[in-house]
């Protein structure tokens, strides 16, 4: 099972076993981890699963969507270079070791 | 120590038990609801789910370790059927005989769908979607059905026509009112949403008036209109809205209204030890004026939840948060924020027949929601300005060279 961390705003890290084809927001909603709210469970409608990728990992991750882009853009956060929404980041083991930076504010 | 009983199981339910513990409360929490599953999610069970693109285990809400780890009871399968609130303690039974005692209880009993009061409606391959056991029904007929006829052309009816109009089947909506969604939006967004199934080859029908559905052998095979004709069906899918669960708040002699079970802002019930939240609610809301509202949305059952758990948890906190809804039909991407009720303009922008726009909706000039098709710019934009309590100015609002969260003002 790939890896995935991630670090909240006070700087309080979590790693977590992703279910090979599980988002970056299923896992962490799933298992708790504070700061991703995800209300929409993943549709790409609410932008509340915003994360800052770790710059290791933002070109195996890649650039969001056109419709992902429009959401991170009105996103609580300020976006930043990496910014995705966590919820279209699919884990698999290319990614194992992954880390992201949960956003500080998501509403 | 208090303890509280959770009555549902689903988002709402889920959400009460998870804020209960984020505000800091030790007591003991139990959630019980009837289905067999786990707190899971409803939106993918009319799209991904339908196409296989979602199983039964990635729809929970919460893995089982979450549950444990919180020290939240999860008792799936089991209903709730009398609660006495007349001791010093509550105490409800269920129907396994098992009795539960309580000190505070949250209603999140959810809604249930409107039966199809019509001659045939009992037939076989007449389906309703609520649950994962409505939607395993429909998945196991799905592959088999050249024609499917959807009765009801709101959220969930369109949503089902989409799909199987993408995979290849003959798709009829059959709407009784003169406009689809009518109960949820502009006029402008239901031509839009008639034309857009219509160009995808689904055949809506406005004023359908059904008299009666036909089969053979105890099977549907189709559905007759007034003057005779009938369409043929292999699923008849009935999406003609939902009845709130009120029966146990009924019972309790809390305040309802035609089942929906009334609340403050606060989500109080007419009893201080009962909260309630999600779709069996009917609330005040800021952006509704004076009107109560009920809000069958994923928002509002997590923030109402949040709002519930805040008051057992003793944290005075009214509900405030702005009202978003989604509906992903073929590659329409439905974004609603605010609430429309009452409004008295509205403005188009962009242009409906390029399959990318917004409809704004304004009251006494002032912004209260947005349509948005394919259009999500103007859809966050508008969010954020009526989550801060800010306006867009209607006259500008349809300049597509301005960006909308440009033209925000106080």
């Amino acid at each position: 099972m790939p890896k995935v961390t991630y670090i909240q705003p006070d700087g309080v890290e979590t790693t977590l076993d992703a279910r090979d084809g599980d988002s970056v927001m299923e896992t962490a909603v799933k298992n708790g981890v504070r700061g991703i709210v995800a209300e929409c469970g993943g549709a790409c409608a609410c932008a509340t699963c915003h994360v800052f990728v770790d710059d290791a990992f933002a070109a195996k991750v890649g650039e969001p969507g056109p419709l992902e882009d429009d959401m991170l853009d009105g996103a609580a956060s300020d976006r930043q270079a990496t910014s995705r929404l966590s919820c279209q980041i699919k884990m698999n083991d290319d990614l194992d070791g992954l880390i992201v930076r949960i956003a500080p504010e998501q509403v | 120590m208090t303890d509280v009983l959770i009555v549902g199981a689903g988002q709402a339910g889920m959400q009460i038990a998870v804020s209960l513990r984020d505000n800091g409360f030790e007591g003991r929490i139990e959630l019980v609801g009837e289905e067999p599953h786990g707190p899971y999610q409803r939106p993918p069970l009319s799209k991904a789910f339908l196409h296989g693109a979602a199983d039964i285990e990635s729809l929970e809400l919460r893995s089982p370790s979450f549950y444990v780890d919180n020290k939240i009871v999860v008792v799936p399968d089991e209903k709730v059927l009398k609660v006495d609130l007349s001791g010093e303690r509550g105490l409800a039974t269920t129907d396994t005989g098992r009795e539960i005692h309580f000190d505070k209880m949250a209603l999140a009993t959810g809604s249930t769908p409107r039966r199809l009061p019509t001659e045939g409606a009992e037939l076989d391959g007449v389906l309703y979607l609520r649950g994962i056991a409505d939607a395993v029904e429909l998945k196991k007929r799905w592959d088999a059905a050249a024609n499917v006829v959807v009765i009801g052309g709101g959220f969930i009816g369109l949503e089902v026509a989409a799909g199987a109009r993408m995979d290849g089947k003959q798709v009829t909506v059959l709407e009784a009112m003169d406009r689809l969604i009518a109960r949820a939006v502009s006029p402008e967004t239901s031509e839009f949403y008639r034309a857009a199934h219509e160009r995808r080859g689904t055949s809506v029908r406005l004023n359908a008036k059904i008299t009666r559905l036909v089969g053979e052998g105890g099977a549907v095979t189709g559905v007759e209109l007034e003057g005779g004709e009938v369409i043929p069906a292999d699923i008849v899918m009935v999406g003609i809205g939902v009845i709130a669960r009120g029966e146990l708040a009924d019972q309790l002699g809390l305040e309802t209204v035609n089942g929906a079970i009334v609340v403050n802002e606060f989500a109080e019930t007419s009893d201080p030890r009962v909260v309630a939240a999600g779709d069996a609610v009917l609330l005040p809301h800021p952006l509704g004026g004076d009107a109560q509202v009920r809000l069958e949305s994923v928002q509002n059952a997590v923030d109402q939840a949040k709002t519930a758990a805040k008051t057992l948890a003793g944290v005075r906190e009214p509900y405030r948060a702005v009202p978003w809804f989604w509906s992903d039909q073929a590659d329409l991407k439905l974004q609603i924020a605010g609430l429309s009720t009452g409004y008295d303009q509205t403005v188009v922008r962009g242009t409906p027949d390029d399959e990318s726009f917004s409809v704004l909706y304004y009251r006494a000039g002032r912004l209260i929601a947005i349509d948005s098709v394919n259009a999500v710019s103007d859809y966050m934009a508008v969010r954020k300005a009526l989550g801060s309590g800010s306006t867009i100015p209607a006259e500008q609002a349809t300049n597509l060279e301005t960006p909308l969260k440009t033209l925000v003002v106080e």
